[in-house]
Formats: structure tokens, C-alpha cells, sequence
């Protein structure tokens, strides 16, 4: 597989085949919580794109020039949660100064993404995977894209759901779990599509 | 050397490095907070429901923080503790709130209206009103499934007989009834106003007695018996202007459908 089409597969299993939150389950939390508002989803998939891209290309550097040659891969969930942490603080504070109407829409949601296991699992799949640096940014980005994707999508599944009148015992949240469940199942249908396309 | 010292170096040395990253953001890229928004927001009730014009407490207080904002009496739900509260946190003058109250412009109930349709749908206004207006004769009036009932924060609505009705005690005039009401059969008005119209019919006075029994027919006998000018009738409807209303009455008096009241 040439270098570009490797990119393409990658972009396509992170963003369908296995879109963090609606076939890996990560980041469910988020899902929940930001889904409510278009304008609030659409912010919060531009923070999580950014940060697992920015993650991505930064846990991968620190990996490759501190870790593996002091021996210390194992070590490698506790460093990237300490610098995912970091990186998102200091995400929050630019975002504060230079672009005050984005920090208004995350609001609290920001700092959650600090301790977000799909940010984690992004960048422990690019070791994992052993994938080269622009492999690694690709891949964040291609994850944030695909969380961005399940987060706009059920958005407009909840616009429905306001409208719609469930029975009393499943109105507010287990009627929003089962639409969840649903649309992950939408999802399972792009199963074995990527390997095909790009095999 | 050994592996667990280095793990401790190097595990140390990265915590150092990104504490300092945020150190020297903190210090050269923050922005200031202003001390009188925590203080400010504490006098708010938190209850988030708009009627101060202001998106939830969080956008009043900071508001008034700011300065863009110099009325403390804004705050409808919280009434005059709040507003003094918010006098004394902001150093401005107390003024008194205005009370406001939901008044439904409505009479017609189940005995004033026919049904001209049989409503087997969700049981909300706003579906309802999506096909045809609704099943009420009337298309201009209340629905009658409490979609205002059900987000009155207060419990203030009652429905009874297919009619919405304000509990003056508990409303606190916020508004978020005349915003869910699809008719816009709810006004926000001064608690203390003497005469109000309970209509919102605009159909022809003939169409409108077909239609409803408790309707303002646009007749005009009120216009006549004001004697400060203050009701016009507009789109076969009584509007009365509460700054040139004196409050005399006259026209509740005359009104054949009993639609003005007080």
C-alpha cells in the first residue's frame, strides 16, 4: 500500500469502520453531554480534533526520541495521560485569550476532554500500530473527525427525540441510550467495507 | 542505571516541563476574571429562565460585571430581594421590579368553542398546531394541551376544561409560557394592569361568534366608551395602550362578550 492510500485508509477505518465512539464505545461521555446543541457539537468535535491531533503528534515525538530510547515503552499510559492533561490546560487557556465565542460553547466541557479515553486510545493506537509521524497526526485527526461525524449526527437524532414523545419511564436519558445504541448499529454496517475499498 | 530511577527522572522531568508550559500560559496569556462576577452571580436565583433578556443568569451577571448592563432589576423570577441584592453587589440604586405576570389572551374553553375535529395525535399544542392549527374551531386560540403547563417552572398553569389559566400567586412572569405557547396565546403583562383583552382572535366578528362565544368581535364599543383613547382595533381585535389606559373600567362594562376583564 503507496504512502497516500495508507493515509486514505486510515482516514476511512478512523472516521466509519471504527469510529471511536459508535463502534469502539470511547468517549461516550462527551457524546452524551454535548450533543444536545448543533453549535455546541460542532465546537466541541473542533476541540477534539485538535487536541487528538495536536496528542497524536506529540505523545508520538516523545515516544519515539525519549521513551523508546531510554527503554521506557512501558511507561507509556501514565506519560500520555500527563501530557494529554497539559495539552489540553493549555488548549483552554489559548482558547480563552484568542477565541473567547468557542470557550463560551465548550464551557465545562473542555476540561473533559483532559481525562477523555478516546484521546488516550488514539494516541496508544498509534504506537500500537506502529505508525510513522504524519501516520500518527493522520490518524488523531481522522479520530476527531470521526467522533466530530458521531456527535453532529446525533445531534440531529436528539432534535427528533425532543419532538418525539416516548413512555414516561424511558423519557431523558434511557431513550436517548437507545437512539445511541441505534446509531452505533448504523455503523457496524460499514464493517469489512475498508478493507475491501483499499485491499 | 537503574530502570526505576530512570522512570522517576524521566517521568519527573516531563511533569516539569509541562508544568511549566502552563505556568508561563497562565501568566502571560490569561484573562484577568472580574471580581464582581462571582459575586454578582451568587445574588442571581440560577433558575436560567431568560426573562431578564440575557442568555440564563451566567449572561446577566456578566453583563452587570462588565458594565454593559446598569438596570438590577431585571431579574423577574428572583422579584425584589434579588434586585436589591444585586443593587448592593453592583454599588448601583435599587429600583423596584416590575412585577409581571402570564395572562393568557384565551377565554374559550370546552363551553365557549366547538370542536371541529377530533385530535387523536401527541398531546401537545406544538403538534397539534402543525396540522390545520390544531381541532379548536378557533384558530387563533388556545390549544388546550398545556405545552405552557408543562415548562412553567412555578407550576403556575393549570388547565381546566381545555383552557389555560395563570395562577397570579405563583407566576413570576418569566416567560417561558408565551415562548412554548406555538399560538402565542400568552403575553407577558404588568401584574397591576387593570384591563386586559382575553382574545386573540383576528377573524371578522361574525367568523369569530361562529367560532367561539367568549371572543372579542371587534365592535368597538370599548373604543367608544374609553374615555382616554387608549383602545384601537386592530385586525378585529381590542388593544388597549396601558400608557394612555387610566384604569376606569368602562370598557369591561360594555364589552358584549365579556372579553375584556380585569
Amino acid at each position: 500500500m503507496s504512502g497516500a492510500m495508507k493515509m486514505l485508509f486510515i482516514l476511512f477505518t478512523m472516521v466509519f469502520t471504527e469510529n471511536y465512539v459508535l463502534v469502539q464505545f470511547l468517549g461516550i461521555c462527551p457524546f452524551l453531554g454535548v450533543s444536545q446543541r448543533f453549535d455546541s457539537s460542532i465546537g466541541m468535535s473542533g476541540a477534539v480534533i485538535f487536541v487528538m491531533t495536536l496528542a497524536s503528534a506529540a505523545t508520538w515525538a516523545i515516544y519515539t526520541y525519549v521513551m523508546v530510547p531510554l527503554g521506557l515503552e512501558y511507561l507509556s499510559t501514565i506519560i500520555f495521560i500527563l501530557v494529554i492533561a497539559a495539552l489540553v490546560q493549555f488548549v483552554e487557556i489559548v482558547l480563552k485569550r484568542y477565541i473567547k465565542p468557542l470557550y463560551k460553547s465548550l464551557g465545562i466541557y473542555l476540561p473533559l476532554i483532559t481525562t477523555n479515553c478516546a484521546v488516550l486510545a488514539v494516541t496508544l493506537l498509534n504506537i500500537s500500530e506502529s505508525y510513522s509521524f504524519l501516520e500518527s497526526c493522520v490518524d488523531g485527526f481522522a479520530a476527531g473527525v470521526g467522533f466530530g461525524l458521531a456527535l453532529v449526527l446525533f445531534c440531529g437524532v436528539r432534535k427528533s427525540l425532543e419532538r418525539a414523545k416516548p413512555p414516561k419511564c424511558f423519557e431523558g436519558l434511557p431513550i436517548t441510550l437507545m437512539a445511541a445504541a441505534l446509531t452505533s448499529m448504523t455503523f457496524m454496517g460499514f464493517t469489512g467495507i475498508a478493507e475491501k475499498l483499499f485491499g | 542505571m537503574n530502570p526505576v530511577l530512570t522512570a522517576v527522572i524521566v517521568l519527573c522531568a516531563i511533569g516539569a516541563v509541562c508544568a511549566l508550559l502552563l505556568v508561563f500560559a497562565a501568566k502571560y496569556m490569561s484573562v484577568p476574571v472580574d471580581e464582581k462576577f462571582p459575586a454578582i452571580r451568587g445574588c442571581l436565583p440560577g433558575a436560567n429562565c431568560g426573562a431578564c433578556g440575557y442568555a440564563g443568569c451566567d449572561g446577566y451577571a456578566t453583563a452587570l460585571a462588565s458594565g454593559e448592563e446598569t438596570k438590577t432589576n431585571k431579574c423577574t423570577a428572583g422579584g425584589a430581594d434579588v434586585a436589591k441584592a444585586l443593587a448592593d453587589a453592583c454599588g448601583g440604586k435599587y429600583e423596584a421590579v416590575e412585577e409581571k405576570r402570564a395572562f393568557v389572551k384565551c377565554g374559550g374553553d370546552c363551553e365557549h368553542t366547538a370542536r371541529r375535529a377530533e385530535w387523536d395525535g401527541a398531546k401537545t399544542c406544538a403538534a397539534a398546531k402543525l396540522l390545520f392549527t390544531g381541532a379548536c374551531s378557533c384558530a387563533y386560540g388556545c390549544i388546550g394541551y398545556g405545552d405552557c403547563a408543562s415548562v412553567c417552572p412555578e407550576q403556575a398553569i393549570n388547565m381546566i376544561n381545555g383552557l389555560a389559566y395563570v395562577n397570579a400567586a405563583r407566576c413570576t412572569g418569566c416567560g417561558m409560557c408565551a415562548s412554548a405557547c406555538p399560538n402565542g396565546v400568552i403575553s407577558i403583562v404588568g401584574a397591576d394592569v387593570p384591563v386586559k383583552v382575553k382574545c386573540s382572535s383576528r377573524d371578522k366578528g361574525a367568523e369569530t361568534r361562529k367560532n367561539c362565544t367568549a371572543g372579542c368581535i371587534g365592535c368597538g364599543l370599548c373604543v367608544k366608551s374609553c374615555p382616554s383613547e387608549a383602545i384601537t382595533v386592530t385586525d378585529n381585535l381590542a388593544v388597549i395602550d396601558y400608557e394612555k389606559c387610566i384604569g376606569c373600567g368602562a370598557c369591561k362594562a360594555v364589552c358584549p362578550s365579556k372579553c375584556i376583564v380585569g
